[in-house]
């Protein structure tokens, strides 16, 4: 059901600050809200993304209910050496999602 | 010609007086804009007993938002972004939220730029505050105010 957006620059130069935006379709059930029968929705969230660039972490980030549902995230990183850059969503209910995308460097 | 003078005075102590509740009542409300409990509580477990300073942050919301349930967020902090001094970790937090936390993101040196958006749920009108922590151990911040039309958690909206 999950789906994922990513935007990552196909190519860069070795030092270039690069923009990277992810979107993941999750919907963030808050657990503070009710059903029509008057019963509460228990929490669904993603409560991690984790983006490792060659193996290394680089960005990591802690969510909490506030964040909107289909959470979109935006960072940056810099352009290290050609490779793959993994993006990893965990949370709620065993949710896990991996992506990857190549970049190369010159 | 008593009358009128003791009439004047009168108006003149009255202005004088409302003139000082004014003012008190100015200094009154000061406090009351200091951020509620649990999110003091919130960032305290972060910073511990750091202390938080105003500047270097940048935490930029719309004035305005029409939907609480999508409001974006962006946090911009002035770094060099270096091995030896660099953004650790950008919090974000809320005052009238149901809880307090909205955000941790922890990023180093390798980010190049301490730069981090997002879109976020608000319940109400409030203001939302970045803590930026340093590598230094330093904590700044910057707060913003947003006017939510359609509250988050209420209506049916995901």
């Amino acid at each position: 059901m999950a789906n994922v957006l990513i935007n990552v620059p196909r190519q860069a130069k070795r030092g270039e600050v690069i923009e990277i935006k992810t979107l993941v379709s999750h919907p963030m059930e808050t657990g503070y809200r009710r059903d029509q029968l008057g019963r509460e929705m228990p929490r669904d969230i993603v409560r991690r993304f984790v983006c490792t660039y060659n193996g290394t972490e680089v960005f990591r980030a802690d969510l909490h209910p506030a964040i909107s549902a289909n959470p979109f995230i935006v960072f940056s990183t810099v352009a290290t050496e050609s490779g793959t850059l993994t993006f990893r969503w965990t949370g709620d209910n065993g949710f896990s999602m991996t992506e990857s995308a190549a970049i190369t460097v010159d | 010609m008593d009358d009128r003078c003791s009439r004047r005075r009168f108006l003149g102590t009255a202005a004088g007086a409302a003139a000082g509740f004014g003012l008190a009542s100015v200094i009154a409300v000061e406090p009351a804009r200091a951020t509620p409990s649990s999110m003091q509580d919130a960032i305290r477990k972060v910073a511990g007993a750091a202390t938080l300073t105003a500047g270097r942050v940048k935490l930029e919301l719309p004035p305005l938002s029409e939907n609480g349930n999508a409001v974006p967020l962006a946090v911009r902090v002035e770094s060099p972004m270096t091995e030896k001094d660099h953004v650790k970790a950008i919090h974000v937090f809320t005052e009238k939220n149901p809880q307090p936390d909205v955000v941790s993101c922890h990023l180093g040196p390798r980010a190049g730029r301490a730069t981090v958006a997002t879109r976020i749920r608000l319940a109400d009108s409030q203001t939302v505050i970045a803590v930026a922590e340093l590598s230094d151990g330093s904590f700044w911040s910057d707060r913003a105010s947003v006017v939510v039309t359609l509250a988050a958690c209420l209506e049916g909206g995901p």
